[in-house]
């Protein structure tokens, strides 16, 4: 310990210092949860995003140096947490491309996202301002969550990784049911022309909100912790390098069994780890949680709920690599999950009426995209688009928010329409988001979503039908929500009167998200196609992650045919473009086309608008007979019969002390009586040749 | 000294009188009645001891008689006390009349 604390002093290397990243935002949680309220909503909003900021750049010369090392992983140890038997807890650090990746998403989003918060929070009323009432503790959960999520990308063993997977689970729930007084939110029926209006269901109150998330990611940390335990009893090690060595040793041992129908070991630990991810990345069938989970205030969707909590599970398996390739079976189960989420996530985005959930389906959409591409082996196209959408993602929650913040949390497109003349820049770096979401070409999410249909095209054309379909419905329910929201006559004029434009620290952020939602793709530009025409860039991302992901065999990495790789970058940029058009057509054009649609289809669209029906199911299936279990056992077992037994002993035994009591009368000689016949007894017992009982001695 | 008294009319005495303390304790009411039969009691039990120490040739008893004596007589003040206290605050010595400490 001591000589780690050495070294930090010596060599004065920002990899050293990398427990700053998580202690510097911990510090500004407890500063703000403790000052918070008495130094007031300015200073708070001083101290929470710097924080931040010195974490990010911190992270950055972790980055440079990591760069500097060719890769090469870095441990840094601070103490043993706990030594019982063979079970070794270090806390320590792993910085390594992987994780110092996350480091600056987590922190460099996080940081813009904290800084149009302190606006956001903010309620600009007259040129007076109003700071929400409870602006500190905001920024305490906020804060907090940061640095629970560097715990979770910075640990080197599975145990640290799973305290920081239950600690942005804790500042999830805490985020979501933020506003916990206020109620259910009922929503108008949707009119169609013509045609019977389709009922949509009340939105959950955030504390309603917050449990479910939080109920059901507990579903999914079961899973992840089986699999925790199961990898300590199989391997007797949680650290990432001992482990992964030893997997690695015997890893195509494992893999030619389980491509041989073999349900080896690593594929059941590989299956509960992705349980795990399941839950917390909302994947079928555990996604429920996270379009629910919007009842957060904005800032909270964006960073937790889009570009890094829910992005955990990637990471996990990018993390857990070996474990994944040493088990195909369960690889390919990750990417039909993967694929089916990402194909129903967008069938529902596609005819929500608020602005939020339609991102937070294409949220779950578009981690199903990830899953796929990790699934099948790409794991660092999975990575790459982890980041794209970071960028892009969190830029159109900002955007969604900007608008509500302008338009009194209005967040139903209904009400929306033409707000590109009030809101020139939300509307502009919506634009911006929303191309890259839609993958036009050349922005960030057009590469990052390339390469994964790529690589999903060479593991199987089916899963690439499945993902190509969904990039056409990403694209069209992206421009569909854009230009319900901002183009076209307003639809609401009173609150189109009263919007406006927000402050420089809502719209810098926004800026600076969409430039990278448009210029991220630089870090993966298509190297292979690229060559093909005689340029050769390299493909920044997968040669920074290289030694992060391990070789399983000696395959000789193939690529696809030049003519094919072509094909399918021109089709999804076809489709991406063609899909915006569509959009363009149908919501611009000719609006009575998707009211002739959605007349002519209601059954399906009363059934998407109800997003299949599945939190009815859930709650018909899963949630109802779980309450009246509850209620049987709390009415029938232990209100009846366990209190049934307390209450009647004490009520038997206050019973006979009422008799008892009788006794003591206060009548000094009947006392006297009763000691006298007592000793009579006594005495008469002994004569009589009685013996004490042997308990006595 | 007392070798022509057969120690069992010693016993035999002694029972008599412990007796007849029990009886007044369990029987009178009066206050300063039941303290002197206590005080009965204890001298018969204080008797039972002297001869057994004659009997025995032993100090061991009539050392006890000390320790009872001391504890009577400190018992006499504390209750003697407590009953002229009774008596001012009741104006009574009868026992029944004090039976407020009750359950």
């Amino acid at each position: 310990m001591i000589g780690n604390w050495q070294s930090v002093i010596d060599k004065q290397r920002m990899t050293n210092l990398i427990w700053l990243v998580i202690a510097l935002p911990l510090a500004g949680a407890l500063f703000n949860g403790i000052f918070g309220r008495r130094v007031g909503y300015q200073v708070v909003a001083k101290v929470a995003p710097t924080m931040v900021f010195l974490a990010f750049l911190i992270g950055l010369g972790g980055a440079f140096e990591t760069y500097a090392r060719h890769g090469k992983a870095q441990l840094v140890t601070l103490w043993t947490w706990a030594e019982i038997g063979e079970l070794n807890i270090p806390i320590s650090f792993l910085v390594d491309p992987l994780s110092m990746t996350m480091v600056l998403v987590i922190t460099g989003v996080g940081f813009l996202i904290h800084i149009y918060a302190t606006d956001y929070m903010v309620h600009h009323h007259h040129g007076e301002t109003h700071p929400d009432r409870d602006f500190a503790r905001f920024f305490t959960f906020l804060n907090l969550f940061i640095a629970s999520m560097l715990v979770l990308v910075l640990g080197d063993n599975y145990l640290m990784m799973f305290i920081g997977w239950e600690l942005v689970g804790a500042c999830s729930y805490l985020l979501i049911g933020f506003w916990h007084d206020r109620g259910d939110d009922p929503q108008p029926a949707i009119e169609i022309e013509g045609g019977e209006a389709v009922q949509v269901a009340p939105l959950l109150s955030p504390a309603a909100s917050g449990m479910k998330a939080f109920v059901v990611n507990r579903i999914g940390d079961v899973g992840f912790a089986l699999g925790v335990f199961l990898i300590w009893t199989t391997f007797g090690t949680l650290q990432f390098d001992q482990l992964f060595s030893r997997i690695a040793s015997s890893a195509e041992m494992y893999r030619e069994s389980a491509l041989h129908g073999e349900f080896t070991v690593i594929s059941m630990i590989a299956l509960l780890l992705f349980i795990g991810a399941m839950g917390k990345s909302a994947q079928i069938p555990l996604y429920v949680w996270l379009p629910d989970a919007m009842a957060g205030p904005t800032p909270v969707s964006a960073l937790i709920h889009a570009a890094t909590m829910v992005t955990a599970g990637i990471y996990m398996i990018v993390r857990s690599n070996i474990i994944y390739t040493s088990a195909p079976n369960v690889s390919f189960l990750v990417a039909m999950v993967g694929a089916l989420t990402a194909f129903f996530a967008a069938t529902i985005a596609l005819v929500q009426v608020d602005l939020k959930r339609v991102l937070a389906y294409s949220t779950v959409s578009q981690l199903g995209y990830m899953f796929m591409a990790v699934g099948v082996g790409a794991y660092t196209a999975g990575m790459f688009h982890l980041v794209t959408h970071a960028f892009f993602k969190a830029c159109l929650f900002l955007g969604a928010g900007s608008v509500m913040h302008a338009l009194g949390d209005v967040i139903d497109i209904r009400r929306m329409g033409g707000l590109r003349k009030k809101m020139p820049h939300t509307a502009m770096t919506f634009y911006l988001g929303g191309l890259a979401l839609a993958g036009f070409p050349l922005t960030a999410g057009f590469f990052s979503k390339d390469e994964i249909l790529a690589k999903t095209f060479e593991y199987s054309p089916m899963l690439w039908g499945i993902g190509i379909v969904t990039a056409g419905m990403t694209a069209f329910y992206t421009f569909r929500a854009i230009f319900l929201a901002f183009e076209g006559e307003p639809r609401d004029q009173e609150l189109y009167d009263h919007a406006h434009e927000n402050r420089l620290a809502v719209t810098a952020p926004l800026w600076i998200l969409a430039v990278l939602a448009i210029f991220g793709g630089l870090l993966g530009l298509p190297a292979p196609l690229l060559h093909g025409v005689g340029i050769d860039i390299p493909h920044a991302m997968e040669n920074w992650l290289h030694p992060v992901i391990q070789q399983v065999g000696h395959h000789e990495v193939h690529h696809l045919p030049f003519i094919t790789e072509l094909a399918l970058f021109l089709i999804s940029g076809f489709l991406g473009v063609a899909s915006i058009g569509l959009a363009y057509y149908f919501y611009i054009v000719d609006r009575s086309i998707p009211q002739n649609l959605a007349r002519s289809t209601h059954p399906i669209f009363a059934l998407l608008v109800n997003k299949y029906y599945i939190d009815e199911l859930y709650n018909t299936v899963f949630v109802k007979p779980a309450l009246t279990l509850s209620n049987t056992m709390s009415r029938g077992i232990d209100q009846t019969l366990i209190d049934g037994i307390v209450d009647g002993s004490a009520y038997g035994i206050a019973e006979l002390g009422k008799y008892l009591s009788q006794l003591q009368n206060g009548f000094i000689s009947r006392y006297a009586l009763a000691t006298f016949i007592g000793v009579l007894f006594l005495v008469g017992y002994f004569f009589l040749g009685g013996q004490f009982p042997n308990w006595i001695y | 000294m007392i070798g022509a008294v057969p120690l069992s009319y010693y016993l035999l005495l002694s029972a008599i009188l412990f007796t007849i303390g029990a009886g007044g304790v369990l029987i009178r009411r009066n206050a300063i009645i039941i303290l002197m039969c206590v005080e009965m009691m204890m001298n018969a039990v204080n008797l039972t001891f002297v001869a057994f120490s004659s009997y025995l040739d032993s100090a061991t008893g009539q050392i006890f008689v000390f320790m009872v004596m001391v504890v009577a007589a400190v018992e006499v003040a504390v209750g003697l006390a407590l009953l002229v206290e009774l008596n001012r605050h009741k104006e009574a010595v009868n026992i029944d009349e004090f039976n407020s400490l009750k359950g």
